[in-house]
């Protein structure tokens, strides 16, 4: 990717407080996710000497003493108190930032879209069906403990293996995800709350990253 | 944990009356059509309340010409206007779906007597 191509993106990062409704000015009811954002400072801008165009963002209380000596460091040198999340965000933009700036809700207006990254909710091992969203083998028509199955994996002694990357059970969640093109509904600046239409990834108390939309305009 | 009362008060409604299941209502909604509001009432039985906080709703049932009607209102939804409540009806469920299966006279909710004990 040249940097030319690449766009200008704002993120901030914060709590996933949960999930509520609201209504709109034509009264529909709007199902959203209540995000406390920010504030985020930034510890480093990426440029020319790293040969990227990047910022780093840092949110959340630590106490200092379990920074380890290198974090440390790289916070002084910022001039910022230790925060508990970094994140780098690649940007186009990244000269016009500085170092130890503040990153608040206000980077946001409501009606914009956004992607919303988080670690969604941990599944634990499951099956093909809940895992994969397979059908299933029937409930009837003469099928024995069969119903959750994932049916055939493949063919005979051609190939004689099972093709890599075969869709089967196993550990589901705990990784992170991305919703995509979500509407901010909208922007509360004064408690740095961000309202979200729609579900996003991760339990309540997550650490999720809201950025502005990748895709459309 | 954080809770969401911060962003629920802002939608709560405090103007709504107590009611509960049995209680005949009428419900004032507005309805838009094309740039004009009206408002259109719905008169019947609660016959349940469901849910607690902000997605609480009810569900008032009428017969209208013969045939039964429920609509389900969130109870803090802005659409409705106001809420009348007409009678308190001496019930002992929560939930009265049992009315679905009776007809005329059957289906009728006894008034509750207000109590004179202190």
């Amino acid at each position: 990717m040249s940097t030319s191509q690449q766009k200008n993106v704002k993120g901030v990062l914060g709590e996933k407080l949960g999930m509520t409704q609201v209504w709109d000015a034509d009264n529909r009811l709007i199902p959203v996710t209540v995000i406390k954002a920010g504030p985020c400072v930034v510890t480093q801008v990426r440029g020319a000497s790293d040969g990227y165009e990047a910022v780093q963002i840092a949110y959340g209380a630590i106490d200092p003493r379990k920074v380890n000596k290198p974090m440390t460091g790289h916070f002084e040198k910022a001039g910022v108190t230790p925060r508990r999340h970094l994140v780098e965000l690649r940007t186009a933009d990244a000269a016009q930032y500085e170092v130890g700036q503040e990153v608040t809700v206000e980077i946001f207006e409501a009606g914009q879209k956004v992607d919303v990254s988080g670690t969604s909710k941990g599944k634990g091992f499951a099956g093909v069906m809940k895992r994969h969203g397979f059908h299933g083998v029937s409930s009837s028509h003469g099928q024995k403990r069969n119903h959750r199955k994932p049916g055939s994996i493949g063919g005979c002694s051609t190939p004689g293996r099972v093709f890599k990357g075969m869709r089967m059970a196993g550990r589901m969640g705990g990784v992170r995800h991305t919703a995509q093109n979500l509407m901010i509904h909208a922007v509360d600046v004064e408690k740095g709350l961000l309202l979200v239409k729609g579900a996003v990834p991760g339990a309540r108390g997550g650490l999720v990253l809201v950025r502005n939309a990748a895709k459309g305009a | 944990m954080h809770n969401l009362d911060d962003v629920n008060k802002a939608s709560l409604r405090d103007d709504i009356p107590d009611f509960r299941a049995g209680d005949t209502i009428k419900v004032h909604v507005k309805v838009i059509e094309g740039n004009r509001s009206r408002i259109q009432v719905f008169q019947g039985v609660v016959i349940r309340r469901h849910g607690g906080g902000i997605g609480e709703t009810f569900t008032v049932r009428k017969v209208s010409f013969g045939v039964g009607v429920e609509r389900t209102f969130p109870v803090h939804t802005p659409i409705v206007e106001k809420i009348e409540v007409l009678t308190r009806g001496d019930v002992r469920r929560a939930k009265l779906y049992y009315l679905r299966d009776l007809r005329g006279k059957a289906a009728k909710i006894k008034e509750k007597r207000e109590s004179t004990a202190k």
